[in-house]
């Protein structure tokens, strides 16, 4: 069993792997996969996954489909413990304490996430940012939660397109204002982590611009892991990113590595589009 | 195979045959200036436009398929790489074409003297670049560099041609108008070996990933920027 801020050093970090200088000091390890394997029944679906996930940094992660990346972002904050039948091996760390052995809603107020589908409840705007504080005895009174509710959706950029419509239902926003309306959501907790799983796969352009946008935004503050198929997008928001497949980390390094010069054939084959 | 690589594929002929028209244009300067021999002069200043042309079509064709397909990994560097190599071509393509207008200046004066260096340096820029776009051909990275090396003797060259014909306008003013086209075409070649070099480089960065202009590969392993 781990003690706190005994997390060892996963083997993927882009530390001493060939990256050019950036001119940017380094970063401290937020989260971190140690030696992960994950089962659906006798199906192995991740294979000895070690990561580390920079402070403040978005770090994306792509591959084919089934090749693990969504099973991976999901035992982060332990949503993997929803599907029965499933088992999971190694440690995952944040902060040097092992998530694993820790309360699971407590784990979760500190990585929050963020799904494909936007999944707003049958409730006003309002409610919606305000259902994580009311879940977790938010201590605050009313105004306290007016504050954070408005404070969450400036963050996740949508205030300005709802401030005078918050207490009638999300189900009218359009699809990318749902979706940062599932973003305002999850920062009202103030999540350290917040992980992504393809947030703009069913978003227009503009939609998936805004929240491309936004991420740049968090990032001062949140340290960001996404799941997504679009190579552009990963290329565009993330600083480092890790390349999936059958279930193994194949490569991780800056996203400025991966997309100009990686280290491996497949990745270089998946990401030109050359894959299969 | 994907349309990309297809698309790709017509890239890499249109710059090959591009290569093969400045190759003769070089090649044909040269002889027309050793030989004094006015068609194949005449040759090279025609087929000029043959060559800028090309290099707009290149140029349609990469900022297309940038814009198009969006490329990363050895794609991107293939074609940043082709419209680095495309201008670099078209360049020599003005440079034989100078040593082609210099040549027929040169038929109307007496010889200065037996051309000794000039035909070695022309000799071997012809091999430098010839060594680039094989090694652009065969992504062989270490014929690349091998190609770097040789500049320095080209500039060596250059520089006994100037000393040599220096001495020679200083003993016989009359000659001058001929010795300062000598000097040019000594001037061109060297830019011909210069921009052979950066083909050179763009083709190691291709292959490998690495820049290796300007020392900045040395800078990257000991961050001495005094290399």
């Amino acid at each position: 069993m781990s003690q706190e801020g005994s997390a060892p050093s996963s083997q993927a970090t882009p530390s001493g792997s060939g990256e050019q200088k950036t001119g940017n000091p380094p970063a401290a390890k937020k989260l971190s996969a140690v030696n992960l394997d994950f089962f659906y029944g006798a199906f192995q679906a991740l294979h000895n996954i070690s990561l580390d996930f920079q402070e403040n940094h978005i770090t994306a992660l792509i591959g084919p489909s089934g090749c693990g990346k969504s099973t991976f972002i999901r035992t982060l904050n332990r949503m993997h413990e929803t599907v029965k039948g499933t088992r999971l091996t190694g440690q995952i760390f944040l902060d040097g304490k092992d998530i694993l052995t820790e309360d699971v809603n407590a784990v979760r107020l500190k990585v929050g996430m963020v799904f494909q589908r936007s999944n707003p409840f049958p409730k006003t705007i309002f409610e919606n940012v305000a259902y994580g504080l009311h879940v977790n005895s938010f201590q605050g009174g009313k105004a306290a939660i007016r504050e954070v509710v408005e404070k969450s959706l400036v963050k996740a950029a949508l205030w300005d397109e709802v401030k005078d419509k918050v207490h009638e239902s999300a189900f009218g926003l359009s699809g990318g204002q749902q979706q940062r309306l599932c973003i305002a959501r999850a920062l009202a907790v103030e999540p350290e982590v917040l992980l992504l799983d393809e947030p703009c796969s069913a978003l227009d352009p503009i939609a998936t611009a805004k929240i491309e946008e936004l991420l740049f935004a968090l990032k001062s503050e949140t340290t960001i892991v996404i799941v997504t198929h679009n190579m552009q997008q990963a290329a565009r928001v993330s600083d480092f990113t890790g390349f999936f497949l059958l279930g193994k980390m194949i490569e991780f390094n800056t996203t400025n590595v991966i997309f100009q010069n990686p280290g491996m054939t497949e990745t270089e084959d998946y990401v030109t589009g050359r894959f299969g | 195979m994907r349309h990309f690589s297809i698309e790709l594929e017509e890239l890499n002929h249109k710059l090959l045959e591009m290569a093969g028209l400045v190759e003769a244009s070089i090649h044909h300067s040269v002889r027309s200036l050793v030989e004094q021999n006015r068609d194949l002069a005449q040759q090279v200043i025609r087929d000029e436009p043959q060559i800028n042309r090309m290099e707009m079509e290149i140029d349609g064709l990469v900022t297309r398929l940038l814009a198009l397909r969006q490329p990363v990994a050895r794609d991107l560097r293939f074609l940043t790489a082709a419209l680095k190599i495309n201008t670099d071509l078209e360049r020599i393509g003005d440079l034989a074409n100078h040593i082609a207008e210099r040549a027929l200046s040169l038929m109307h004066h007496p010889l200065v003297k037996p051309m000794t260096d000039i035909p070695k340096m022309a000799s071997l820029v012809q091999s430098m670049l010839l060594k680039c776009l094989d090694a652009f051909v065969k992504g062989d990275a270490d014929l690349a560099r091998s190609v770097l090396l040789a500049d320095d003797e080209v500039d060596a060259l250059r520089d006994a041609v100037y000393a040599e014909l220096l001495v020679i306008m200083q003993r016989d003013p009359g000659i001058v108008p001929a010795a300062v086209d000598l000097i040019f075409v000594a001037r061109n070649l060297e830019r011909i070996g210069d921009h052979a070099t950066n083909i050179a480089e763009d083709v190691v960065f291709l292959v490998k990933g690495i820049d290796v202009r300007h020392h900045a590969e040395h800078i990257e392993k000991t961050g001495d920027p005094a290399a």
